[in-house]
Parts: C-alpha cells; structure tokens; sequence
C-alpha cells in the first residue's frame, strides 16, 4: 500500500503536523517503505482471531472519594507559556461560524 | 574499599555499607560523579539533567537501596528534575509529581542522581533521535549505545550508578543494555507501575531495571513491583519473589528456537548465544529446540499498535498548558501545527503519522485491527512456546553496536534492530538481556531470555548463571564477579 | 409537498457524583478557575485515569430504569481531535461496546403515553470550559478552565422516532424527571447538567428514506430545544421548497436571537479515529452489581404517577403534578396516609406548592418545617368537618411560621375549634329561620345582605366564632335551601 503526498497531507492535517514541501515527497516514500513492511501481516491466517485485548480481570474501579493529587492553581498554570487570572490562554477559539 | 571506590560496589553492597554507617550517604550517592564521570560523562553524555543540590537533599540512611544512586531515564515524571522526553517540545518542563516508579525507588532508600538520555519521546534504538544529542556507547565511542534508553544503559556500564530506570515498549531496555554491556529487565506487563512514565504506546510501555549485577536487578524488582491503584492495567496481586535468584538452574528447560538466527544475525551475536546456552546446559538446563514465528511479523504489528497508541498520547504536545509553544501563532490551528511541527523531532512526526493513518477512517481495520489480530497470534505462539520450556534464549539484537549515524537515515533499518525484542512487548512477558563477554573487537555480546507472564524469577536464576559463569556459589553475599568495565580507547 | 421531520436527541447528562470520572479531582461547580485539577484531569504527560465506580453505578441505574440491555462487559475508546478544553486532546468515551443499548423512555404526550427507544447509554468525560471572545491586553484570546474537565457524563442516544419538537421537548422534560428521580444529576439544563443536541431531517410524507440531517447544537434549555427545531424544520421546509439541497452541516442555535448559524459543514467533518484505550482495561459489570442495582431502583416516575391515578383515583393531571419530584411523590403518599387522596392531592397542589414557591424552599426545608405527619393532621380534621375550610387555611397559615400541632395552633390563637361546626350549624340554622327579609334578598341575588347574616351568628356565639367559618357555613346553608 503506498501512500501519496494528498494522503500525507490529509493525515498531517489530523494530527496536526506541518510537513515542509520539500519533506514531503521524502515522508511519502518513508512512510509507504513502512507500510509495504506490515504488509507481511497478510501472510499470517488471522481470521478466527479477536484483537487482542486486554485479560479478563477488568478495570479496577475507584470509590468515589475525593484524593489528595490535586494540584494548585498556581502551579497547574506555571507551566504554561500564556495564563493569565487563573486561565490558560490560547488564540481565540473561532467555532468556524458562517452566519 | 574507600569512599573513592564505592562507585564500584553492587547497589546491595553499597546499600548495605550506607545501612551499616560504613559509608556515609554522601560518599555512596556522589560515587559515580567524583569517580568515573569525570573521566567518562564529557564524551559518552548519558545525562541530560544532573543538580547537584537535589543529590544532595535526599540523604537516606535505610531500606533495602539505602543510599544508591539510581539514573533515571528522562521520560519518568521526577519532581526535582525536569522531564523533558528528549523532546523540544518539553523543553524545561518540570512536572509536579513522582512516577510512583520513582516514589518507590526513593521510598526504598534510593536516590535519583539526574536524568538520562533517551530517543525522544522514546522512539529509536539507538539513542541519535535526542534533542539534547547523541550518547555514546563507552566501549566504543563511535559506537550508539542503543536506545531508546541509551543514556541509563551507558552510564551504568561506566559506573556513574550501579542501577537505573529506562523504559521498554519494543525492546528499548533490553537492546541497550545487550549494546552496553549491561544486565537489562523489562518486567511482565502491569508489574511495575506506569503512572509517571510518559506514555508511547500504553499497552507495551514498561518501565526497566538497568544494572550490573543479577542480585541490584532483584532487589530493584522487590522495590518496584506490585500494583498500583494509579495505575488501571498494574496486574493485581503480589508480585512474584524474587529473592531466590541464586537457585541455579538444575531442572529449567530453555527454549531454543534456533530458525530465528540462522540468517540476518552476526555470527559473534550467536556465537555469544550458543556459549550461553551451553554454560545453562553445564549448570543443569536443558534445551528444547523448536521453531519460532518470525520476528518480521511482531516488527509489523509492533510499528502499527506502538504509533496508532502514540499518535493519541502524544495529543496532549500542544502548547497550551506546559512544554514548548510557538510564539508566533494567531490562530489555534496554527498554535498547535507550528508547536507540533517545531517541537517534535523528524522521527516522532514519522511515527505521528504512521499511527494516525493506521487509525484513520478507511484505514483501521486493515491496519490497527489486523495488527492486533496479529497480536493475539503472537501471543499464542510465545504461550505454545512456553508450554514446553520454562525460559526461551534468543538474540537481544541481531548485530553488535552499529556506528552513530549507520542507521539514522533508514527508519525500517533501524526499526528491525528491535527484531527479537519487540516480541515480549506485544506479549507483556518479561524478557531480561544479559552480557556474556565481549567480541573480538572488544563490544559487548548479550544475550536475551525471555519468560511467560510473572516468570522473573526464573530469568533472575539464568542470568546468574551466566553472570557467574555457572557457578552460582559465587554470588553468595557481597562477592559479586567483577563487571567487566569499558576501556576507553 | 408535505414534509415530515424526523429528530433524534443526544443528550448528555452531567452526574452528581463527588469526584471526577477518572481521577478523585472534585466535580463540583463554582471553585476558582483551574484549582480542581490534577495531573491526571489536566492530561500532564504521565498521568493515567482510574474509573470512578459510582459513575458507573449511576448509568446503570439509568440504564435498568428505562430497560436497557447492559453489557456486562463493555470497552472504553479515545476519541481524537484536537479541542484546548480538551486536556489530553482526546475524550475517554465507549464507542463499539457501551454499557447500555436499547431501551425506551416512557413520555407523557397530549394525545397519550408513548415510549421513545434509545440507541445506548454510555458513560465519558466532560471537558473543561472555555470563554472567549476575550482580550488579553491588545489581543483577541480565549480563556480555558479544566475544573470541569473529567467530570462524568452520561451521553444518552434515542433513536431517530421523534416527529415533532413538542415530543422533543417532553422527552427531554421525562428524561429530566427521571435522572432527578434517580438521584445521578441535578439536571438543571442553565447550568449545562442537561445538554442536547439534536440530528434534524425532512422528508416528504409517506417516503421511508431519510433526507440530509444536519446537527443542531446548544440547545440549552427545553423551551430552547423547541424553538431550536421549529426554526430548522422552517428552514430546510423552506429550502426543499425552493428547490435547493440540504447540505450535512452542525449548526449553533442561538437563543437570545432565535437563529441558527452553521458551525461547520461536511468539509470539516471529523475522523475521531476511535480506538480501545489502552489504558483502561474492559469494564466489567457483575451480574451481582447489576442486581444490586436493580434492587436499589425506587419505583420509576411513571409507574408512581399510574399508581397515584388508580390507587388515591387521582387526576391525571394531579398524578403528574405530584410525581414531578421524587421528593414531592413521597410528601404527598405520607400525607395522603389515611386521607381521602383528592384532599391530600387539592393541598398539595394549591396549599403546599404555592408555600414553597412564596418561601422558595426546596421540598427537602418544607418537610422539615411542615412535615407531612403535621398536615396530615390538620387534613383529617378537615375530612371529619371539624374544621372548615376557611379555618382550616388560617390553621395552615399559623402551621408555616410556629411549631405546634392543630389543637394547639388553635387554642394559641384563641379559636374553640373543637366541635366548632357542629356548634355553629344550630346557629346558623336559627338566624335563617329568624331573618327571612334578608334570607329572601340574598336568595334573589343581594348578596351584601350575607354580611348582616354574619354579624347575627357572630353575635349569638359570643364573637367566638370566626367570620370566615361563619361565611362558609351560611353560605352553604342557603345554597342547600336555594336548591331545594
Ligand atoms: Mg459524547
Ligand atoms: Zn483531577
């Protein structure tokens, strides 16, 4: 299965990623090398098998009681490179709207 | 020994002399630094984040590692550390809170001495892929020290600490350590605790044990292991005892699926492999030759689950609350593409991508699905396997260190040097890689074994055996065998 | 042409429980921005989420209460996309196996009950809240707070059966009923406890196939989602009309201006790239924990309200005005305890719903101040015309503000009530019969004459009788008269 540089595009603009014109082609080539690679899962007979998944025990599960991991506001914020009166602050969040 | 030569000791040696008041913390926990690493850190640069004063704020005088210097791989949360992944896009970042990995490790007496070098974000095998750059592997300076986790490896094997923490979700504990000469444990999945690792692929991610001796790797495995309330997919129960890892081996049966290195492996690598295998026989194992699923199709399935997992854990990289973000982003869409773009290096924006189309509409059932379906069939055959013996040996890499630069340019190259330990990961088993001498140029020859579910106990009682050369009598208290140290050339 | 639309609701429900969904962060409302937080609610790099169990708990509550199948093991999934309330740029959610499929939701509807079907019940995170348009200095910004990031949500999915926006909103006012009944979420939809969106076609009558749906979201309260709808069938009414297409689209309604304005269209559409999330393993749900549950479950709101109609022969209307809360229902069953049931039913409805409205009390501070053993016993004396109803009322007056049981009340304020009728009645009667100039003019409609007839019954009791008693009984009295 190859992949194209509109299929790179489609995939970087999901996972929010940039790839530089010249980069791309190279991308492309890296990427279907890989994919060509995994291609070998085909010769294995997979039918009758589930995805794996996880053993049977469940997921344990937590009283509903408060803990003591919360963390201050100030320092939930100092880490960030915009806040500002207890926001984070990011570039206007504009919903795509067509009046 | 004096203070100057404890950075030799075992972590149980020197934890014992640190309880017994025969050294002081200081001398225990400043061993490394005063010693070998004057010599060694300015060349091989295993450690990207060191603070003197927060060495010295931990001053333990009890627990089982009372005093020992523990380096920890720099995507384990510390508090008095940074955590950066080797990543730009954490450059700076200092979380506010211990791995409980971590807080076990203190809580045992241990203390975190700076933070090692890694792949970024833990993607590599060789440790080029850092923003901080390249270490080196200290039995051959142009040489990688393997990865991802090359920094604790190498500074284990040059002595600055006697244990410390990496991370294995393709073989990124045990390839290093196999590359540095170093013993190396990823743990069965869910045994140690996840909370505080930065996750890669979650369901094959495990933090590891480096160290010199089998005794430090047992006693680092009785202080991490266990479940942890933090942790969801942590396996409930006790962990299995290890404390008899000097049992030998008289009654194990190894298996030998030999059809996996009859080609594409160096011959020194089974060379090391075959004197290994006879030094178990030697001591009472017996061998049980069969064949074994090609390791291509765990590399397949591996480079499809670990990137799908990825590119979701890595989501959370967008400037907005921590990390790295670009200053100059008027819109959202672009705060989070030129963070993204600028902040990831080129092979974690490969694996970004890779496991985004895996995911993607259209594409998930003939990638992500058929990948887990594959891994269920790899599962079953490491389960048949372990049906008829109690410990497989392979290879823990198909070739000796590979020169800085080798492979950097090829990422299928580089992905198939995690051929024989990827395996374990898509299994959850535990797999330990253990050095068995040195090639004839002088690099590190390892071994790997690998166990069912929970079976560390009895990989700790092989790689005795090998580490003492199948006389086990010797490990008998603090008379561990000399490691056999790097030379610098 | 005719048109017909067809709706379906997604509605999502935002649980009362103490702590968060998958950390032990509290999910209450109100605290300083970003100060219920903590690594795991804030998606730092490490951190890992834990189940909070009384989530879960709470959707199978839901989930028995309108008959889903529940699965007693069920999967939870990431859902990706990149949003900066959203913490860890994905949403721990259920996508291929949720808790609950199925079922349906008894609704009460002019022309009749009818039950709406559900497609599933599953449980997820909230995200946290973002404001904007806001300025940060000289700059256009928007704000985020991650307090309500990770507090549980149930998201519930019906089938596409509803025809009418009126059906929309009383299964959204049922469905607020009922989660308020189960004690999971206070659903006050102002407060975004109870959210909806709504997938929205048109297609000619008689036809099977659906038409182009858009999505409408923020419809924020029931009126909302009424008007909501009505606008967008008007609209796509009007496009098809003109001939032109629906094109697929997620629109915003705005509420304070009555308008629809298209958030996104197709192009935008997302690929959420759903999958298992590797760090939860499955949910399992034993069967024990599901009886549990189900033993748990009080009556459902609308058996009560069919009980309440056969049982103490009830209205309809009172049925349902009495089972709006849980609280209420047992309020009114306490008082009813002996009474006849339309008594009890006529003081609650009037008397004690309106106390509570003036007061603006919750019905929880209205039984502690009157609780229903006291009222009861004023309404026995009621029945047993031992009061008058005008006294009665006065009694229930006094009841509001002082402590004491009626016979108290009574003597307290000064009024013999003990036997009061029976006493007043001879009275009554005996000024009738010795004024039959006044008794004929009121008779022939001079109502002003009952005044006079007032003062003489006053007179003859001594002034201990009270005016409004003494009204009532006259006036029934000479309506006995006038009739025969
Ligand atoms: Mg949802
Ligand atoms: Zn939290």
């Amino acid at each position: 299965m190859a992949i194209d540089r509109a299929e790179v595009e489609r995939i970087a603009e999901l996972a929010r990623l940039e790839i530089a014109p010249e980069r791309m082609g190279r991308m492309a080539t890296e990427l279907s090398a890989v994919l060509e690679f995994v291609a070998a899962l085909g010769r294995l007979d997979l039918a009758r098998l589930a995805p794996s998944t996880f053993a049977p025990a469940g997921t344990p599960l937590r009283a509903d009681e408060l803990d003591d991991r919360r963390i201050p506001a100030a320092e939930a914020l100092s880490a960030a490179t915009e806040h500002d009166d207890g926001f984070f602050l990011v570039p206007p969040i504009v919903e795509n709207v067509n009046p | 020994m004096s203070a100057p030569e404890a950075w030799r000791l075992s972590a149980t040696a020197l934890a014992a002399r640190v309880r017994g008041g025969e050294l002081a913390v200081d001398d225990a926990v400043e061993a490394g630094w005063r010693g070998p690493a004057g010599t060694w850190e300015a060349e091989v640069r295993a450690v990207v984040h060191a603070d003197p004063a927060a060495r010295a704020a931990a001053r333990p005088r009890e627990g089982p590692l009372a005093g020992v210097p523990v380096l920890v791989k720099d995507n384990i949360c510390t508090t008095d550390y940074p955590t950066t992944c080797a990543s730009r896009i954490l450059a700076g970042y200092r979380p506010p809170y211990d791995a409980t990995v971590v807080s076990r490790l203190r809580a045992a007496g241990a203390v975190v001495v700076g933070k090692g070098n890694m792949d970024e974000f833990a993607m590599g095998s060789s440790t080029e892929y850092s923003c901080y750059g390249p270490t080196r592997n200290p039995y051959d300076l142009d040489r990688v020290p393997g990865g991802s986790s090359g920094g604790p490896a190498a500074a284990v094997a040059y002595g600055l600490c006697p244990l410390a923490l990496g991370s294995d979700t393709g073989g990124s504990v045990r390839q290093p350590a196999a590359f540095c000469g170093v013993l190396g444990l990823k743990p069965t999945y869910g045994r140690f605790s996840r909370y505080g690792l930065v996750a890669f692929g979650s369901s094959l991610d495990q933090v590891g044990i480096f160290a010199r001796h089998t005794g430090d790797l047992a006693a680092a495995y009785a202080a991490l292991a266990g479940p942890d309330p933090l942790d969801a997919t942590t396996r409930p129960g006790e962990a299995p005892d290890v404390s008899g890892w000097r049992a030998g081996v008289t009654g194990l049966s190894f298996g030998w699926p030999a059809n996996l290195w009859r080609e594409g492996v160096d011959p020194e690598v089974v060379g090391g492999l075959e004197e290994a295998a006879a030094r178990l026989e030697r001591s009472g194992a017996t061998r049980v030759t069969f064949d074994f699923l090609p390791g291509e199709y765990s590399v397949a399935a591996y480079y499809l689950v670990a990137t799908a997992e990825a590119s979701s854990n890595l989501a959370r990289f967008d400037g907005v609350r921590y990390g790295f973000r670009h200053a100059d982003s008027a819109d959202l869409r672009a705060l989070y593409t030129r963070t993204r773009s600028e902040g990831f290096g080129p092979e974690v924006q490969r694996r970004i991508l890779l496991g985004t189309y895996a995911l993607s509409a259209g594409y998930y059932d003939a990638y992500y699905l058929t990948a887990q379906r594959a891994r269920t069939r790899i599962r079953e055959e490491y389960r048949a396997a372990f049906a008829r013996c109690d410990f497989l040996m392979m290879p823990a890499a198909p070739s000796l260190p590979f020169r800085l630069g080798e492979k950097i340019e090829d990422p299928l190259a580089m992905y198939l040097s995690d051929i024989f330990t990827i395996g374990a990961n898509l299994a959850g088993i535990p797999g330990l890689s253990v050095p068995v001498g040195l090639s004839r140029a002088g690099l590190p020859l390892a071994v790997q074994m690998l166990g069912p579910e929970d079976g560390e106990p009895v990989l700790l009682r092989a790689a005795a055996v090998l580490e003492a050369g199948g006389e086990v009598a010797r490990l008998e208290g603090e008379d561990t065998p000399e490691f056999a140290w790097p030379t610098k050339r | 042409m005719a048109y017909e639309a067809v709706i379906g609701l997604e509605c999502h429900i935002q649980l009362a429980t103490r702590t968060k969904m998958f950390c032990g962060c509290p999910a209450e409302f109100g605290a300083a921005p970003n100060s219920n937080v903590c690594p795991t609610c804030l998606g730092l790099p490490g951190a890992l989420p834990r189940t909070n169990r009384a989530a879960v708990d709470a959707a199978l509550r839901l989930g028995l209460a309108v008959g889903c199948e529940l699965r007693p093991v069920s999967e939870f999934a990431r859902k990706n996309y990149f949003y900066p309330d959203m913490p860890k740029n994905y949403q721990i959610t259920q996508y291929d196996r949720p808790l609950c499929e199925g079922g349906a939701l008894p609704v009460a509807l002019e022309g009749g009950a009818r039950r709406f079907g559900l497609i599933r019940i599953h449980v997820e995170e909230d995200t946290g809240k973002s404001f904007h348009p806001e300025r940060h200095g000289d700059r256009p910004v928007s704000r985020v707070d991650f307090n309500r990031a990770g507090v549980p949500l149930l998201e519930l999915v019906s089938r596409p059966d509803f025809r009418a926006p009126a059906e929309c909103a009383a299964f959204l006012t049922a469905l607020r009923r009922l989660v308020r009944w189960l004690g999971i979420s206070d659903a006050d939809m102002e407060k975004g406890h109870l959210r909806c969106d709504a997938n929205v076609s048109l297609r000619p009558l008689g036809q099977e196939a659906f038409g182009t749906k858009t999505e409408i979201k923020n419809l924020n309260s029931i009126k909302g989602v009424e008007k909501g709808l009505h606008a967008e069938i008007a609209r796509q009414r009007a496009l098809l009309e003109s001939g032109g297409r629906i094109e697929q689209s997620t629109l915003l309604y705005d509420a304070d201006h009555d308008r629809l304005a298209v958030m996104r269209s197709k192009e935008y559409a997302h690929d959420y790239r759903y999958f298992p999330d590797p760090d939860l393993p499955l949910l399992v749900v034993e069967e024990t924990w599901i009886e549990d549950a189900r033993g748990a479950l009080p009556e459902l709101p609308w058996a009560r309200e069919a009980r309440f109609a056969t049982q103490y022969g009830l209205p309809g209307y009172d049925a349902a005005v009495l089972t709006e809360t849980r609280e209420l229902a047992d309020y009114y069953e306490d008082l009813a305890r002996g009474l006849d049931g339309k008594l009890a039913s006529n003081w609650v409805m009037t008397e004690v719903l309106r106390a509570v409205k003036e007061e603006s009390l919750t019905l929880a501070a209205w039984s502690a101040k009157v609780p229903a053993g006291r009222l009861r016993g004023l309404l026995a004396k009621v029945a047993a015309r031992e009061l008058p109803g005008p006294l009665a009322k006065q009694v229930f007056a006094w009841m509001r503000d002082e402590d004491g049981t009626v016979d108290e009340l009574l003597e307290r304020h000064g009024v013999r009530a003990q036997g009061s009728v029976a006493e007043l009645e001879p009275l009554v009667v005996a000024v009738i019969e010795a004024h039959p100039g006044p008794v004929a003019q009121y008779l022939a409609g001079k109502t002003a004459t009952l005044g006079f007839l007032v003062g003489q019954v006053m007179k003859r009791s001594g002034g201990q009788a009270v005016p409004q008693v003494v009204r009532e009984l006259l006036e029934a009295e000479l309506a006995r008269r006038s009739g025969s």
